[in-house]
């Protein structure tokens, strides 16, 4: 319920002065009620309006101005919000790790039993510290376990956010490989620019700068990797599998970027078109 | 063949006899000088539920609640021939479209909201209307059906699009359609089905009312 609004079972109208467009799009957007009523008949009973007429077209201005507003706040926060939320849980991992070895050395001299990871500075965080040292150590090891369950509630958020803002990408690579890809694109609509050849080495730069010098081969895949359509493809056939996820991944992102809606033909055409390519012999 | 609604005709358009209605263009669809515009039912389930000729039970005028409006194609033509038309839609990006298409209706208000969660848009849809049009592609159609049955009157009509796909891409769509007719059951009474295919492949059309 939004703040000041009636929390009774009350028209968006109710407690606004017809003046007021902008308070009227906050109770559109963000208002509730349980039953319906006869809106417009109460509109104008209650003063609102003089007319039924006159009702239909302060909710025409308002339900226009509102949902204008709304479109235009969620499209321009969504997917960068995606990338910033990525990169937080990205950075919150490697510190978390990077601080669970520092903890492990320290700890190791204290405790016999200390082990390394966050898992261990998870065991750590539990002691009832003795000495002014071991408070030291216990509270250091407080603050890895508490940012690697801020990385879990990031991964949370994105899972749940990622299917709103990229739909089809989100379907076929699952919601954190696509806040990835996004996030390495520089946002769902320079993805969606992107050729395929592009998405499929996405976050492979380092690889593919070598290539271009001549000091390596061409990289199959970028963080495209980590999807069980490559991964678990036989190595033989890998660079296949990457070609055809990748270039089913340009297509998802344009939707999403263009038209935004759920296009259940494309996933099931990747799929059959994973299941020949899995179906062939190894080293064929 | 049962009547179209006041404001929905034939008419013809490069020879060929298509419905119509009499609006703003809005997809790049032809216009006679009269200002009847085509209406494809290739792009437009209840378009293509009134070439098959189902009892839509629509006569002109009637307030509609439109769930899953999209860019706003299908809710165009209903907003020339309808009264009062709410249209619900919850992706922003077709709603960017759907905007330009309201702008030109009075009588069309557009909803960026979720129909799976009809209390957020309750304080604004207004109760007893005549018709709820349904073309939503998510899981669970069935329910959003039953939770959006507060808005129609005791002697309304649900006129739904049910996609099979949108369920399970996997299972028989004949399967999928029953299963949505019997959860539909506990609070409409089923009138009308009819498959869609001659224009939406593994689609079916369905006319209930309240119980």
């Amino acid at each position: 319920m939004n703040d000041g609004a009636p929390s009774t079972n009350a028209g968006w109208f109710e407690g606004i002065d017809p003046d007021e467009s902008e308070r009227a799009s906050e109770v559109i957007t963000d208002g509730e009620a349980e039953e319906p009523r006869n809106w417009p008949a109460i509109a104008v009973e209650s003063g609102f309006v003089d007319s039924e007429e006159a009702y239909y077209e302060r909710l025409h201005e308002a339900s226009l101005d509102a949902t204008r507003r709304e479109v235009r706040e969620r499209e321009r926060a969504d997917d960068m919000q995606l990338v910033h939320s990525i990169r937080a849980m990205d950075d919150a991992e490697r510190t978390a790790n990077e601080l669970a070895e520092r903890l492990a050395e320290w700890a190791g001299t204290l405790f016999d039993d200390a082990d390394v990871g966050v898992d261990g500075a998870r065991a750590v965080a539990e002691r009832d510290p003795e000495t002014p040292l071991e408070e030291r150590v216990v509270s250091f090891a407080g603050r890895i376990a508490d940012l690697a369950d801020e990385r879990d509630d990031l991964r949370a958020f994105i899972e749940s956010r990622a299917p709103a803002v990229a739909p089809n990408l989100s379907e076929m690579a699952g919601p954190v490989l696509a806040a990835r890809l996004v996030a390495l694109a520089g946002g769902l609509e320079s993805l969606a620019k992107k050729p395929s050849g592009t998405v499929q080495v996405l976050g492979a730069e380092d690889a593919l700068f070598a290539h271009l010098k001549g000091r390596a081969p061409s990289p199959k895949h970028g963080v495209i990797y980590v999807h069980d359509y490559v991964r678990g493809t036989h190595p033989d056939h890998r660079g296949s599998a990457a070609r055809a996820f990748a270039g089913k991944l340009a297509i998802a992102a344009r939707i999403d970027h263009y038209s935004g809606e759920m296009k259940p033909g494309i996933h099931e055409e990747l799929r059959e078109r994973m299941e020949t390519i899995r179906a062939r012999e190894a080293g064929e | 063949m049962t009547d179209l609604p006041e404001g929905v005709e034939r008419r013809t358009f490069d020879g060929r006899k298509r419905l119509a209605t009499r609006g703003e263009t809005v997809y790049g669809e032809p216009r006679d000088e009269e200002g009847w515009r085509a209406w494809d039912a290739g792009r437009s389930k209840l378009g293509a539920m009134f070439e098959h000729g189902m009892d839509t039970g629509l006569v002109g005028g009637e307030s509609v609640l439109y769930l899953g409006a999209a860019s706003g194609t299908t809710v165009s033509h209903v907003a020339d021939f309808a009264g009062p038309t709410y249209a619900v839609e919850f992706a922003a990006r077709p709603v960017r479209d759907l905007i330009d298409v309201a702008e030109a209706r009075g009588n069309l208000f557009p909803l960026l909201k979720d129909a799976r969660t009809p209390e957020t848009y309750t304080h604004v849809v207004e109760s007893d209307l005549d018709c709820i049009v349904q073309d939503v592609a998510t899981r669970g159609q069935a329910d959003v059906a039953v939770r959006n049955r507060r808005f129609l009157s005791d002697d309304g009509r649900l006129l739904a699009a049910v996609k099979a796909r949108s369920e399970d891409v996997v299972a028989d769509p004949e399967a999928v359609f029953e299963a949505f007719l019997e959860d539909l059951r506990d609070s409409y009474e089923v009138l009308e089905t009819q498959r869609l295919d001659r224009f939406h492949e593994d689609h079916l059309g369905v006319v209930a009312r309240p119980k």
